[in-house]
């Protein structure tokens, strides 16, 4: 087989990907209880293929701990072993090695000993209980030649007689003689005292007819019992080296047995493979950005048409609008391609959450939900680490110890479950614990010690649960393998923030702590506001708006110097100046002239933007200015316009948090930061 | 004639494995998915000489050879087993299914070659 192709292996590695979900799909099933066989007939083929194709890029390490899980796997499939909880661990701890063994053999990596080593002697104990069959140790007879080149041609009679089966099996005696020729000169006849006088009824494949060869050819009878290979035991065989004369008695022809071909048509529920079809990232990436150019040129054209003013422009317009639908009808059939469901990344937290529930003795429940909910390509990549974390983290400071949770009244097995749903054009990934509950008195202290905070800061229980995300910010007590490694949940957050999307955290003390991630649909495209602001053009998401307001001036009061509140239907939400969150120095203008955007996410509670006016609703590309700018408070990205000038993109939320300048990874852009770290 | 080899592996590297040698070796070569899908195109088109991986889901190896004996046309058609095991359990159980041969997986190029050159009189 081949072996040193680089697309061939690429090919490999993917379908082992595939395979190891299977893998996991159906361990996990297996310890929901559904052993039947279909389950476990799928997952022992996951692993036997696995083992298959490894073979052909000679990953020995991987072919060798491939081959003693399905040992052990056979023998549960074949009720030789009976699955109970041991057997399911180390069958879950067999896939993650088998998981890792095959990223090793990706990345060119010899396999880490001390890692597949224990888990191996954990299945050969296993086998060692079971009766085992004979172990299949009996190779094909090789018959070594000892013999030099030079040795002269030996002539060699064969004499074969095919019997039922031989033809059954899809033989064919012109074949064998024909190979037979292929080996040197041959003289063939054929022996037919056998056939019956009359031909009536004669069935030719009853085996009546023999052969004889004699072959001048090799100087030994390797190549001849290669020709009979799988055959010798379907024919009377009979091969005589040295001189001979052909006119031998016929062979005698044992009476042929009746083989009855053995059917196998057991419905096995496994999945057939979905057609579908590959495609490298790049070319898919280039196809979004060309889409994103095709929408901002859409914009410039409907600019320009709108400036030149020309006549009869109403059917040119119902153009437009149909080139409109269609630029976003495939840029969302473009954006579908890179949609990935995100089940391989919660089955890879799965895992996460059964090693860091072996390594704390802790006794965890851990469930996902949603998993066919899908997520950019990229969203899933990148939130594997922070999910990683913070699962980390429920299963180490959340979910307490078994005879804590005993003494609280609370079932020793702690539960975690990861979830996700899409919700009005974002994504709500959810982990949630019922754990301990977040320390408050803990966080204060630890965040006061850190000099987040001020001793005598006035703070909120929800502004406390937001200081675990400060930079800096550990609440570990020891450092433990596990969790806190000095990389604190400000990198989670700082990973969700960069990937657009914001995390929010409930805690009810006693009862459990649960995260949310909120994430943008799509990366690249997003619905925004056009706003004008200082004489500058920027763009709020439609998504954090909730409606725009021309106020009047009875529903706005003034409180104190710089605050102003605005009244809607009954409440009071605070009034944020835009323009002079964003620094710009603008004169005072009398609010009633200005426009304001209530916004209403989902950490902050509602509060109006004042901007200078509004424009129009767009779909406008976005931008990242990370890569050039690094991170700049308040503003999320850029994108560029119909007129081709650029147009800052604001986040909202930020914004409304007071909160512009935090995290500032760069410290030119850090300004006054509060004390108050939230999220 | 072009000598057309059928092979059914629900291992997408093993079919493309089997699909560069064996086209590089100058056979036809066709694919399917599992043993449902390999004796449906059995069923469909001309086959020279079939090549099938036991374990498969919907229906493994032994079925579709099964299939094919009992079937309508094209019943003694070779038919090579491509499997891990090796010796004699495999052989009996080849054998009782009513194989033609059978090849161990990982498998030679060259001997695969000649194995099938052989069986089906293509040398």
């Amino acid at each position: 087989m081949m072996t040193g192709d680089t697309a061939m292996r690429d090919i490999f590695f993917e379908e082992c990907d595939d395979l190891i979900t299977d893998l996991s799909e159906g361990l996990s099933a297996m310890r929901d209880g559904q052993t039947d066989d279909a389950i476990v007939n799928a997952v022992f083929r996951a692993v036997h293929s696995v083992k298959g194709a490894a073979g052909a890029f000679a990953l020995d390490d991987l072919v060798s701990f491939a081959h003693r899980f399905e040992t052990v796997l056979d023998a549960v499939r074949s009720h030789r072993l009976s699955l109970d909880d041991a057997l399911l661990h180390v069958l879950q701890r067999a896939s993650d090695v088998l998981a890792d063994l095959i990223d090793a053999a990706r990345d060119n990596l010899p396999a880490n000993p001390a890692q597949v080593d224990p888990v191996v002697a954990q299945l050969q104990s296993f086998l060692g209980d079971a009766p085992q069959p004979v172990e299949d140790l009996d190779f094909e007879a090789v018959t070594l030649a000892f013999d030099g080149p030079d040795q002269p041609a030996r002539r060699y009679l064969i004499r074969f007689r095919p019997n039922a089966a031989f033809y059954a099996s899809g033989h064919d005696p012109l074949l064998i003689i024909k190979a037979l020729q292929a080996l040197g000169p041959t003289s063939v006849s054929v022996d037919l005292t056998r056939l019956p006088h009359s031909l009536a009824g004669l069935r030719w494949q009853d085996g009546l007819m023999g052969w004889q060869v004699v072959l001048d050819g090799p100087a030994t009878d390797l190549p001849i019992l290669e020709v009979f290979q799988f055959v010798d035991d379907l024919c009377d065989l009979q091969i005589t080296a040295g001189p001979d004369d052909a006119a031998a008695d016929p062979v005698p022809i044992a009476p042929a047995p009746v083989v009855e071909a053995q059917t196998d048509t057991s419905d096995r529920s496994g999945k057939r493979a979905a057609a579908s079809l590959r495609v490298d990232p790049e070319r898919v990436d280039r196809l979004i950005n060309a889409v994103g150019e095709l929408i901002i040129n859409q914009s410039v054209i409907s600019q320009r048409l709108q400036e030149a003013s020309l006549p009869n422009t109403a059917e040119l317009f119902s153009d437009l609008d149909d080139y409109k639908l269609l630029a976003r009808e495939i840029q969302e059939g473009v954006m579908a391609i890179r949609a990935q469901p995100v089940k391989p990344l919660f089955q890879r937290m799965l895992r996460i959450a059964r090693e860091a529930a072996d390594m704390t003795g802790k006794l965890v429940t851990f469930t996902t939900e949603g998993e066919a909910t899908e997520v950019d390509k990229t969203v899933v990549e990148r939130l594997a680490d922070p999910l990683t974390h913070m699962i980390r983290n429920a299963i180490d400071h959340g979910i307490e110890a078994p005879d804590q949770r005993i003494a609280a009244g609370k079932s020793a097995h702690g539960s975690l479950r990861l979830s996700a749903r899409q919700r009005s054009g974002s994504i709500v990934i959810e982990i949630a614990d019922d754990g301990a509950g977040l320390d408050r008195r803990r966080i204060r202290d630890i965040a006061f010690e850190k000099g987040l905070i001020a001793e005598d800061a006035q703070l909120t229980e929800a502004e406390i649960d937001h200081l675990l995300f400060a930079p800096g910010f550990s609440t570990a007590k020891a450092v433990t393998n596990l969790s806190g490694r000095g990389v604190g949940m400000d990198v989670v957050k700082t990973a969700i923030t960069a990937l657009g999307g914001r995390v929010t955290i409930a805690s009810v003390t006693g009862q459990g702590t649960s995260f949310s991630i909120t994430l943008p649909l799509t990366l690249a495209v997003m619905d925004g506001m056009i706003i004008n602001l200082g004489g500058q053009t920027m763009v709020v998401p439609i998504a954090s708006i909730l409606e725009t307001i021309r106020p009047k001036a009875a529903d706005l009061s003034q409180i104190g110097l710089n605050s102003t509140l605005l009244r809607i239907r009954g409440e009071y939400v605070p009034v944020i100046d835009l323009a002079e969150r964003m620094g710009h120095t603008t004169l005072p203008r009398d609010m009633t002239e200005r426009v304001l955007l209530l916004i209403q996410t989902d950490s902050v509670p509602q509060c109006a933007l004042a901007v200078d006016d509004i424009f129009d609703q767009r779909q406008v590309v976005v931008k990242s200015m990370q890569g050039n700018y690094g991170e700049i408070a308040g503003v999320s990205g850029a994108t560029i316009l119909g007129d081709g000038k650029i147009a800052l993109i604001i986040d909202a939320e930020a914004v409304a948090q007071g909160n512009t300048s935090f995290p500032a990874t760069n410290s030119h852009n850090r300004r006054d930061v509060p004390h108050v770290a939230t999220c | 004639m072009v000598t057309r080899i059928l092979a059914i592996d629900d291992s997408r590297t093993i079919r493309t494995l089997l699909t560069q040698t064996l086209q590089n070796a100058g056979f036809e070569v066709s694919t399917a998915v599992d043993g449902v899908d390999g004796v449906q195109k059995f069923q469909q088109q001309h086959t020279d000489l079939v090549i099938t991986d036991v374990n498969m889901p919907n229906k493994d190896g032994f079925g579709v050879i099964a299939d094919i004996r009992n079937g309508p046309t094209n019943r003694t058609v070779p038919v090579l087993v491509l499997t891990t095991e090796s010796g004699a359990a495999l052989k009996d159980r080849a054998r009782q299914a009513g194989a033609t041969g059978w090849i161990v997986k990982p498998f030679d190029d060259d001997a695969l070659i000649a194995v099938i050159r052989r069986l089906t009189g293509a040398l």
